[in-house]
């Protein structure tokens, strides 16, 4: 039957090109956009892990409270001996230690005041002993001039600020803030290196100095505002974030001192719950979405078959046959052009993601203005449950639009039938 | 005859008793005791921050309520740290980097060295009486003094703080507590002084807590150990070059 009906459809041309056509272009489409949004959203989770929110992210429970002012004053101090034991506890995480902090930044002039004074943020990262924050805070491609910083009195400055200060390498600026105890605090570096971020807030206004300079300077000695966690696999697991989380709270951290360590998560951290769920519940939407118009847009196509194979339900009805097996015999012809277009979609869209798999895709004229943390180039993400993500709707689409357009045929009176052959 | 008339006087003295004295009155009496034309103090400042308690030590001279100079005597680490206002300005000079830098716009509401007071309350330079205008709003026990309770509201646009309550001893017209507001009404700070000490026909606190109530935390003290008034300062102490001395 099967055969009968597959010779039937694909020595017609009329009966399968338009569908298939249109199938395999649909899932070809929906593979894409499902590997450049799983690819997005990687990226998405690279780049805000890196820059702020970790895989895991651990502080003390006052700084927590106010996590998005980045209370520097309610930090950790003398943190690196219970550091080594969150190390041997969790061996699967990495870990990297930062304080942010807002400054003063002014350029010493040859008298005793600032020549320029303008507000800055500055980050305390650990630039000298790994290189692991220069990868995750994609410093190397943010770097516009000069080098990284070598020794702890250097420090990056934000190419604007750099240009807005008249500065050339090498020149020495001079940060004035309040250290943890809120007394007046100064640190000098010398500029070594200018850098971009792509980010407006960040571009007017980012010093990035050692670690080592900052404790001194903020007078938190073996102290760290944020540390951050991140899975020596590079992929980050909701799942396994949260066993994490669930088991270093229960450990180390005690409820009534508020500073007592606390692990949040990434999904806790700046909605980015919110905005992960948003973007997973976007591949039943999208499915749903091409299910609809590619189902209407296959019942015209299979409205416009009836009418053309109008004359041939009339003798198959005339001769005998029912009502119902006309029907499922359209339905089955509808499955197999969807099997075989998915399938030719599938492939063809594994073919385009595969491309851009491995030479990406350039979406910095789109991220210049936004104020989400994401990298400049998408490199689309292909995986076999999204291959068949595909296939599904593929076919239930073309089902529906044969099934649509079937019902004109339960509208046949079998009296009239050689009465409309005659004619 | 006589009867209306000591009816009339009594029923004046009893609506000025109710009424109270006359609050500029009371705000030059206030004004009298808290300024001089130049005073010499050493005090300490006890800030009382969520993680952990320290005192700074510092050495200061006024001039009038625009001249103001402090040098931070401890502990180790603020050693050193000078501050300077004169008039509208207001300098700080860090000696770690051996600079001096001006305060301005924003940075004015900043702590002073972690406490619960502002750059900002130093560079108040009027005084009550030209500043405000006021109510008196009622009586109170308070220490087993009794006080005055004031209302008073700002004259000009720019002051920090645009509503004051102050309670001021009846006898000696010191300000006993005070809160004050910003122009929505919310509580910005509170202030209550005690341990006062009579220099002369002056009264004057030696103690003083100091409590920012935007934040949390404990307060901050503010303990006069030795005061001076109208002594002869120095012209070179409230200069720019004092900052590097």
């Amino acid at each position: 039957m099967l055969r009968f009906l597959f010779k039937g459809v694909f020595r017609d041309r009329h009966r399968y090109l338009f569908p298939l056509i249109i199938v395999s272009s649909g899932v070809l489409i929906m593979i894409f956009m499902l590997a450049l949004i799983n690819g997005y959203m990687t990226s998405f989770i690279r780049a805000n892990a890196g820059f702020d929110t970790g895989h895991v992210k651990v502080v003390t429970r006052a700084y927590a409270e106010l996590i998005s002012q980045k209370p520097y004053d309610l930090g950790f101090l003398d943190i690196q001996p219970e550091v080594q034991r969150w190390k041997q506890a969790y061996p699967q995480l990495e870990w990297v230690q930062r304080i942010h902090f807002g400054a003063l930044l002014g350029v010493p002039s040859l008298g005793d005041s600032l020549q320029e004074q303008g507000e800055v943020i500055c980050f305390g990262l650990d630039l000298l002993t790994s290189g692991k924050e220069r990868q995750l805070m994609n410093l190397d491609k943010a770097l516009l001039s000069g080098r990284m910083p070598l020794k702890p009195q250097e420090a990056l400055l934000s190419d604007l600020a750099f240009k807005r200060l008249n500065l050339k390498l090498g020149d020495k600026i001079l940060l004035f803030g309040s250290d943890v105890d809120g007394a007046l605090s100064s640190l000098q570096l010398t500029v070594c290196g200018t850098i971009s971020f792509g980010t407006q807030a960040l571009d007017r206004g980012a010093v990035i100095a050692d670690l080592s300079a900052v404790r001194q300077m903020l007078n938190m000695e073996g102290g760290a505002a944020e540390i951050l966690g991140f899975f020596r696999s590079g992929e980050y697991s909701q799942t396994e974030a949260n066993g994490i989380k669930a088991d270093f709270n229960r450990r180390f951290s005690d409820p009534q001192n508020e500073f007592s360590p606390v692990m949040l998560t990434m999904a806790d951290q700046n909605g980015m719950g919110y905005i992960m769920a948003m973007i997973d519940h976007l591949l039943g939407i999208f499915s749903l979405v091409f299910i609809v118009i590619l189902g209407i847009v296959l019942w015209n196509s299979g409205l416009m078959n009836g009418i053309r194979r109008y004359g041939e339900f009339g003798v198959r009805l005339a001769v005998g046959e029912s009502k119902l097996h006309i029907f499922w015999t359209l339905i089955l012809e509808a499955a197999c052009v969807g099997v075989i277009g998915s399938a030719i979609g599938i492939a063809l869209g594994m073919l385009l993601s595969g491309y851009f798999n491995l030479y990406g895709m350039d979406v910095s004229a789109f991220s210049r203005n936004s104020t989400l943390l994401s990298e400049d180039v998408i490199y689309t993400s292909i995986d076999i449950p999204s291959a068949l993500a595909g296939f599904i709707p593929g076919v239930l689409s073309t089902v529906l639009g044969a099934a649509l357009a079937g019902i004109a045929i339960f509208r046949r009176q079998t009296s009239q039938l050689f009465k409309e052959l005659e004619a | 005859m006589k009867t209306p008339l000591i009816l009339i006087l009594t029923l004046l003295a009893t609506l000025c008793l109710a009424t109270g004295p006359d609050v500029s009155t009371l705000l030059k009496a206030i004004d009298a005791n808290m300024t001089s034309a130049s005073s010499k103090s050493t005090t300490r400042l006890v800030i009382n921050g969520r993680r952990a308690s320290r005192t700074v030590g510092s050495v200061n001279y006024a001039q009038g309520n625009d001249k103001f100079y402090t040098e931070y005597t401890s502990p180790p680490r603020d050693k050193g740290t000078k501050m300077l206002k004169l008039g509208k300005d207001l300098w700080i000079y860090d000696p770690a980097s051996d600079r001096s830098l001006r305060i301005s716009g924003n940075m004015l509401k900043q702590s002073v060295m972690g406490s619960d007071l502002s750059y900002e309350d130093f560079m108040e330079e009027t005084k009550l009486v030209d500043a405000y205008s006021g109510v008196l709003s009622g009586a109170e026990e308070l220490d087993g003094r009794s006080c005055w309770v004031l209302t008073l509201t700002a004259k000009q646009p720019n002051l920090a703080y645009y509503k004051r309550q102050l309670w001021v001893d009846k006898e000696r017209y010191v300000v006993v507590k005070e809160y004050l507001y910003a122009k929505s009404g919310k509580l910005l700070k509170s202030i209550s002084a005690s341990d006062f000490r009579q220099t002369g026909s002056r009264w004057y606190p030696h103690y003083i807590r100091f409590k920012d109530e935007l934040k949390e935390g404990k307060g901050t003290e503010y303990y006069i150990d030795s005061i001076q008034f109208d002594l002869a300062i120095p012209a070179y102490i409230f200069s720019k070059a004092m900052l590097k001395k």
